[in-house]
């Protein structure tokens, strides 16, 4: 990280931290919610940008926490033990479901998951003894930590915050240890790696389940946040939405899930007066998007990088072969 | 028994429309290594479309034709153009994901600027049912069956027996060979495109008096034909007839004795245990990875 980037991280954080002043609750709400799914994403971020795996699950294992925390306070437990439980199941689960999937080409991963999201989906639907059915689980409590309480909105948006900074460095650090270098790889180039010693299987599978884990600790935070939770926020179209919000926003860019949960949840949740409407420009923006820019909107910079790189680097050609030709 | 038969064979029915959504998308993946994630839009809006033509007063046969005609235009050559061809060079994810961003932009559009509602549609069979030792069979059932399994035959036997299909084939199974044959590749590419969008009109013309025209009658009907397709064989066509009537009679079977709430998990349970132990799926043939 340079100077620069410090600066900005900074001035981010500021932002996020005196914004809350100037927003009435309805923004608050929103900005907390794009955290939770900023939280979200970037665990898909590390399956689909970093390790290349095409998962279209990921709401199910958002609901998963969303629910393993619901149940848990509802049977009075606290939101410290629903917290990890709602990890540790999705990272269990996670490598139930990517064990078979990941046996083939990718592409048969996307499916399995979009299946398995289907099935999640109809056991929170129909299992009423236990999620309550359509009816969902309402008055969820928010958690105290350290004796505080988090109730008021503007403390569960810092405790958000919080969390999301927390787990954003633990991703950060992963991604620059060995493991993480193992997962660019393994996208990069797969028979590569694995001619290099890279248990591709071991791998693949072990981001697939870390980014589920990360689903299910934004979907418990999720869960604290409305309060009120039924099927609806966990259908198969939800999954897909958070996979294009890592592709839009850039896959394999850190702050990629950023830019997507604001495109892919913050502003329709905002245009819902206009949602169908909004979908349609935004679907139609993903197919343009990936005929322009396959590799999302923060690989814009890059892109313009690149193409001054070039640009100086033929003047300098031009500029050398007009010396030599004037030499001669 | 009979009620095992009567279920057995109207999920054979299901399962024939599953076969023909699944076909366009085996042969779309065989020519141009398209996977359509939009392939449930491609059934809704041939689906739309005649309810809109019956609507402004066309007889079904001709709003069907028209159909046909503006989904091969649209759905065949609009989208091979627009989206596919410049997409080709990038590989297969940026198509796929361009297609699920063409399934929202579709589903929603409709939403928006048709109708949210579901609309009825009337089918072309008319309501009879047959009473054959005790095992009551409905006409459109039966008509059903005939037609999609008529249509899965004709593409294979085109695909087969013709110049032109046994020419597709040759595209399918090497492009690079078939270039030097003399092949027209990129118009073997546009006839599967266009078969595609064809096949996809059919299966909405029976698909829709059913689950009715709505702007989200796609997102199953699409995984079900994924789930079909490789169940039966990616790379074989007849697979995807075999995959589409499996599905469709697990189905119904699980609705009946299993559990009627958990039907649409049927495709997911029998995909998942086909990639465990025959990942080619049933009739499909290994494929070897290249570096």
């Amino acid at each position: 990280m340079n100077k620069r980037n410090v600066v900005l991280a900074f001035l981010a954080l500021a932002a996020l931290l005196v914004a809350p002043h100037f927003l009435k609750s309805y923004g608050l709400y929103l900005l907390t919610y794009w955290l939770v799914f900023i939280l979200a994403t970037m665990g898909l971020n590390l399956t689909v940008g970093y390790a290349g795996q095409k998962s279209l699950g990921h709401a199910a294992f958002f609901g998963i926490g969303a629910y393993t925390v619901a149940i848990m306070m509802k049977a009075g437990l606290s939101f410290w033990l629903g917290l990890p439980a709602a990890a540790l199941l999705c990272f269990l689960v996670g490598l139930a479901l990517g064990f078979p999937a990941l046996r083939v080409q990718t592409i048969y991963l996307a499916f399995a998951t979009l299946g398995f999201n289907t099935a999640a989906w109809l056991v929170m639907r129909n299992e009423e003894w236990l999620t309550g059915g359509t009816f969902g689980i309402n008055n969820i409590a928010r958690p105290s930590l350290f004796g505080m309480s988090l109730d008021g909105s503007l403390a569960y948006y810092h405790f958000t915050l919080g969390m999301t900074i927390i787990f954003a460095a633990l991703l950060w650090g992963l991604l620059r240890s060995p493991w993480g270098k193992a997962f660019t790889a393994l996208r990069d180039n797969p028979i590569r790696a694995e001619s290099l010693g890279v248990d591709i299987r071991g791998y693949t599978l072990l981001s697939f389940a870390i980014g589920a884990a990360y689903a299910g600790i934004a979907g418990a935070l999720f869960a604290s946040l409305v309060q009120f939770i039924d099927p609806a926020p966990f259908t198969v179209g939800s999954s897909i939405m958070m996979y294009l919000m890592v592709v839009v926003g850039g896959p394999g860019y850190f702050l990629g899930p950023v830019l997507g949960a604001a495109v892919g949840v913050v502003l329709p949740e905002w245009l819902r007066f206009a949602q169908a409407w909004y979908l349609f420009v935004f679907g139609t923006a993903v197919v343009l998007l990936m005929i322009w820019l396959p590799d999302g909107l923060l690989s814009i910079p890059d892109r313009l990088r690149a193409r001054r790189e070039a640009r100086e680097a033929s003047a300098a050609r031009s500029a050398a072969a007009a010396r030599h030709g004037g030499n001669a | 028994m009979t009620d095992f038969l009567q279920l057995f064979f109207s999920g054979m029915a299901t399962g024939s429309i599953y076969a023909l959504a699944a076909l366009g998308f085996t042969l779309l993946w065989q020519a141009s290594g398209t996977i359509n994630f939009a392939q449930g839009e491609f059934v809704m809006l041939p689906a739309f479309a005649m309810v809109g033509l019956i609507a402004a007063g066309a007889p079904l046969p001709l709003a069907f034709v028209l159909t046909v005609v503006l989904a091969i235009g649209v759905l065949g050559w609009a989208f091979k153009r627009g989206v596919v061809d410049p997409l080709f060079r990038h590989g297969m994810m940026p198509i796929v994901v361009a297609t699920i961003g063409l399934s929202i932009a579709l589903s929603n559009g409709v939403r928006a600027g048709y109708s949210a509602e579901a609309h009825p549609f009337a089918g072309m069979f008319p309501d009879r049912i047959f009473n054959i030792a005790g095992v009551t069979i409905t006409l459109a059932d039966c008509g059903t069956l005939a037609f999609a399994l008529l249509l899965v035959l004709a593409t294979q036997s085109f695909l087969a027996r013709t110049v032109t299909g046994r020419a597709m084939q040759a595209v399918a199974q090497n492009t690079e060979s078939a270039t030097v044959l003399g092949i027209n590749v990129p118009r073997m590419i546009f006839y599967t495109f266009a078969i595609n969008a064809a096949l996809a009109c059919a299966a909405a013309l029976l698909v829709t008096p059913v689950y009715l025209a709505k702007f989200d009658m796609g997102v199953s009907l699409g995984t079900k034909a994924f789930f079909a397709a490789v169940i039966g064989g990616f790379n074989n066509s007849r697979g995807a007839l075999l995959g589409g009537v499996i599905v469709g009679v697990g189905e119904n079977l699980a609705a009946a004795y299993v559990s009627p709430q958990y039907k649409d998990a049927v495709a997911l349970a029998l995909f998942m245990v086909v990639i465990l132990f025959k990942p080619q799926g049933l009739l499909g043939r290994k494929e070897e990875r290249k570096v």
